[in-house]
């Protein structure tokens, strides 16, 4: 990113501080198409990526999520936005079978990695969370574990061998953009890094176990801005290698790190995904009205 | 990409949820592992509960292993050998849990019949068979005792429940620290006390006033710390309400927090019973032992429905063991009634 | 000429008063008054357990505490001489409390864990009641069961364990006498302190932050796995607290131990041996026939306890107030 571009984005930033406001949706876009212009095609084979197939979802009897059909290919960001309540957190857990564990919950349809259904009977769920990885809104390492602890949980937990513990503690914490200011403490506990370094140390944990799929529910909502913009750049890094699903509040995020956007709405009833498309399109030229309202500021 | 509103004949499912297909196969996995320890029994010498337990556990785990290894690994195995552990630790406890309450039940039921509770001891000895004496006159001192003691340890423990949630003063860290230590006070140093205190002092001797002394030390913590904990749940509107319309603050207690919290109130004094109603070792040192009635509380030893168990049980024979067992089932069901009373009282509190 | 900009200035807060009135200054006087009563009685019982045992303690001094010998013997100048060591029955009491600890601990945190993280519902609340009411039980009830019930099935296990771990000093036996053993009344005491070690731990488990147990799920940990990396970490003190307040209970027990235990004047570290002690029913069992010297050692006994089982119980408070009551 060049400067000039940082300082637009910057402006950007400060011109739409808040939700409410009455943006054109000519800015968002614009923010949107430079980015898809400065977007690299992903060149690892990443498998055939993720696929939501008529996704429900059930608290007890009440009906939060219905019929939602997503198609995540793989190496994109695709970022889920609509207001609060609308099942966009719902959404995202059901992808990694992490719904489940609330109580008296259900679900139906298919959630498909690589082509096989994550929620077929005989399947072993903790491998699939091993390949769809989360990163949750408050940071939350492991206080009783130091940093270098805390990065390599995952790889006990899942009792996985590494040959080099080192290099892998170094890649994943360079890739999450926290290498340089904890490498000389590596051995100290986590509960000392600020918030934005623990969600940065989330993240780098989440990738030790190597994911195909990383899922980002409001990762930043909890952070200051210096935070906020410098896991966005780390975002846009791991979207070369892995396919990201990002829930947002945050319509310029979403513009700033996402190539897909899909916006959900409920309207009093279950919530339902209304507009999926990539994501200068979604800003610029909605097809659905309700899409249009909600990226113009005139609900959210 | 937008979605129709599907009309939703859609079921919802539990696909994480056990399959009948997998119950099936952890029944017999059960089954099959109790048989190989049949099995295992009878070919080798090794025998008894123990060894069936044993080998149970060994080839149910070895074959749930066999199971889970192919689909999720040694990682699997060993949550699985986990929630094996896990549960058999808890099976333990619920075992030694039944076996007490089974043997109260089976052996204290013979020797309960009418004669037993209507009946004192005044004609009969503790060596004769049952169906002579009864322990009417325990019971009838239990009751005394558990009297005595609730006339002095609920006001007291009120009190010092209210000072604590009230008053707030600056005391309060320390009186908290003095209740929480007087609850670890050992029953037989609390009986000791009352009789080095007044027994070697004073012209006082065992009597059932001195019993219930001994029971108050041990009843008040009780007390006060479930006061405490049901004073505090009485929201603080309520007494602001009380001192905004210009009341004191006592009036305020007494009127409005008091009612208020008044069936928590109730179910301190219960658990602070529940808690006295089986004590044996205060009393042998205040109370005394008596053969029949005495209602006087002040003046001659007296007796406890736990005075005559213990004196049962050295006793020795047969017909006095008996007797123990079933004054000691007794004594159970009281507690269980006071028990279950103090529950329904407590969830009817937090319901309202 | 600039004019200097007024400094702000901020008045200090004032000290507000009020006067109760007469009725309310009563009423604090008299729940204040009442509430000191449990210092109060705290004292009194140090003060008058240490009178009334003060002769002895100054007869025998530390020995109190040292000695081993519990008899009184009249010297050839036909003058009474005591000799009152608490010793035995000190280490009696340390030693059937570890017992204790050793089986409860372990118990309680498994079925605290099965509790909170794999029972159903249903199963879990009629448990959860069938243990508080173990705590409501009479001692005198465990005392009944532990010897009529648990002591043959003991007996079976401890000559069990004689044949396959004798080789180790506290499994040995000098003889081949197993009833009323320490190893039994430690037994017997584990079942009694297991109710309240389960609910300080379940307490503490079920209060396990969600998010931490969210991340351990989201990183593909198995159930076990997540319990160990979050669950354990968090609730340790909880448990060590619980465990102390056991270990406080334990101390005291008196008619449950005198039923399972034969108490004998040695310091006896083979556990599975019919010999032992502890201060509590040593106390019970002498105080019968004991004459006036006899009695003011009994009282003095008496004190030692109670100040034992005070610091513990102090020590346990504090661990659990700040471990459970402010999470971690």
């Amino acid at each position: 990113m060049t400067n000039a571009e940082t300082s637009s984005i910057n402006q950007n930033g400060t011109q739409m501080s808040d939700q409410n406001n009455q943006t054109s949706p000519s800015s968002l876009s614009d923010v949107a198409a430079n980015r898809a212009e400065r977007k690299v095609a992903g060149t690892l084979p990443l498998g055939t990526g993720l696929e939501a197939r008529g996704v429900h979802a059930w608290f007890d009897k009440h009906h939060a999520l219905e019929d939602v059909s997503l198609d995540f290919s793989a190496g994109t960001v695709t970022a889920l936005i609509g207001p609060s309540g609308c099942g966009k957190s719902t959404f995202i857990r059901t992808l990694n079978r992490m719904h489940e564990f609330i109580p008296n919950t259900s679900m139906a349809g298919q959630v498909l990695l690589d082509g096989k259904d994550i929620y077929e009977a005989g399947i072993d769920v903790t491998k699939i969370r091993l390949q769809i990885g989360m990163v949750f809104q408050k940071p939350n390492p492991f206080p009783s574990m130091t940093i270098g602890e805390n990065v390599l949980s995952g790889l006990k937990l899942a009792q996985l061998k590494v040959s080099n513990h080192d290099e892998l503690l170094e890649e994943c914490l360079t890739r999450a953009g926290l290498w340089t200011e904890v490498k000389d403490r590596l051995g100290a506990h986590a509960g000392g890094l600020s918030g934005g370094q623990q969600q940065r140390l989330c993240i780098a944990r989440a990738l030790a176990v190597k994911p195909k799929v990383l899922l980002m529910d409001e990762p930043c909502s909890a952070l200051d801005p210096g935070s906020t913009l410098r896991i966005e750049e780390t975002i846009s890094q791991l979207s070369k290698t892995m396919t990201i699903v990002i829930v947002t509040h945050n319509m310029q995020q979403a513009a700033r790190v996402s190539d897909y956007t899909a916006f959900f709405l409920s309207d009093g009833g279950p919530g339902q995904m209304i507009e999926m498309g990539p994501t200068n399109e979604i800003f610029s030229r909605p097809r659905d009205q309700r899409t249009e309202n909600y990226v113009t500021g005139r609900f959210g | 990409m937008s979605t129709n509103t599907v009309q939703s004949t859609v079921k919802p499912t539990r696909p994480w949820a056990p399959s009948p297909k997998d119950r099936l196969i952890t029944a017999t996995s059960v089954a099959l592992a109790i048989l190989v320890s049949f099995i295992v029994v009878a070919a080798t010498p090794m025998k008894g509960k123990l060894a069936y337990a044993f080998i149970f556990f060994i080839a149910w785990l070895a074959i749930d292993s066999a199971l889970v290894i192919g689909k999720a690994g040694m990682k699997g195995v060993r949550d699985g050998l986990a929630a094996k552990i896990t549960l058999l630790g808890g099976a333990i406890v619920i075992m030694a849990v039944t076996s007490i309450l089974w043997s109260v039940v089976s052996r204290g039921l013979k020797g309960l019949n009418l004669a037993f509770v209507t009946q004192n001891m005044r004609e009969a000895s503790l060596f004769d068979p049952i169906g002579k004496g009864g322990i009417l006159h325990a019971i009838v001192g239990t009751l005394m005792l558990i009297l005595i003691a609730i006339i002095i340890s609920v006001p007291m423990g009120i009190l010092t429940a209210l000072y604590l949630t009230e008053i707030k003063g600056r005391a309060a860290g320390l009186i908290q620290f003095l209740v929480q230590a007087m609850s670890g006070v050992p029953s037989v140093v609390a009986g000791l006390f009352i009789y080095a205190a007044i027994i070697l002092n004073t012209p006082l001797r065992a009597s059932s006033f001195l019993g219930g002394l001994a029971l108050t030390i041990l009843m008040v913590p009780t007390v006060t710390r479930t006061a405490q904990e049901v004073l505090n749940l009485v929201p603080r509107d309520l007494r602001e309400a009380g001192l905004a319309m210009g009341a004191t603050q006592w009036k305020t207690v007494a009127l409005v927090v008091i009612p208020a919290a008044r069936s928590g109130l109730i179910t301190a004094t219960i658990l602070g019973v529940a808690r006295i109603a089986g004590e044996t070792a205060p009393l042998l040192f205040t109370v005394g032992t008596f053969d029949s009635y005495n209602f006087n509380p002040v003046k001659g030893e007296n007796t406890a429905i736990p005075i005559v168990v213990w004196r049962a049980l050295n006793g020795g024979s047969p017909e006095s063991i008996q007797r123990a067992w079933s004054a000691i089932l007794v004594l159970l069901i009281v507690v269980l009634v006071l028990f279950v009373a103090a529950r329904a009282l407590g969830s009817r509190t937090a319901k309202k | 000429m600039s004019v200097a900009a007024p400094t702000k200035v901020t008045p200090p807060a004032r000290v507000i008063t009020t006067k109760p009135r007469v009725s309310d200054q009563i009423f604090r006087g008299i729940v204040t008054t009442f509430s000191f009563s449990a210092l109060v009685i705290l004292s009194l019982i140090a003060l008058f357990l240490f009178l009334k045992g003060y002769s002895t303690l100054r007869e025998q001094g530390l020995g109190f505490i040292t000695h081993f010998e519990w008899n009184i013997t009249t010297s050839d100048s036909g003058k009474e001489v005591a000799h009152f060591g608490l010793q035995a029955m000190l280490v009696g009491t340390v030693v059937i409390s570890i017992i204790a600890l050793f089986i409860a601990v372990p118990l309680s945190v498994l079925t605290a864990i099965f509790l909170t993280f794999y029972a159903p519902s249903g199963v879990k609340k009629l448990l959860v009641t069938v243990i508080d009411l173990m705590a409501a039980f009479p001692s005198i009830l465990y005392g009944l069961w532990g010897y009529f019930v648990l002591m043959p099935m003991a007996e079976y296990w401890a000559k069990l364990l004689q044949k396959w771990l004798g080789w180790i000093y506290i499994f040995d036996v000098p003889q081949a006498a197993y009833s009323r053993s320490p190893f039994i009344a430690g037994i017997v005491l584990s079942v009694m302190i297991i109710p309240i070690i389960t609910s300080v731990s379940r307490e503490v488990f079920s209060q396990t932050p969600l998010d931490r147990v969210q991340a351990a799920y989201a990183l593909g940990s198995s159930k076990w796995g997540m319990i160990r990396a979050v669950v354990l970490p968090f609730g340790a003190g909880g448990v060590v607290g619980g465990s102390m307040l056991g270990l406080g209970r334990a101390f005291g027990e008196t008619v449950a131990v005198y039923s399972v235990l034969n108490i004998v004047f040695r310091t006896n570290f083979h556990i599975l041996f019919t010999q032992g002690g502890n201060v509590a029913s040593m106390i019970i069992q002498k105080f019968g026939e004991a004459g006036k010297t006899e009695i003011s050692a009994l009282i003095a006994a008496g004190l030692v306890l109670f100040i034992l089982t005070l610091l513990v119980n102090f020590a346990a408070n504090f661990v659990v107030t700040k471990t459970v009551k402010s999470g971690r």
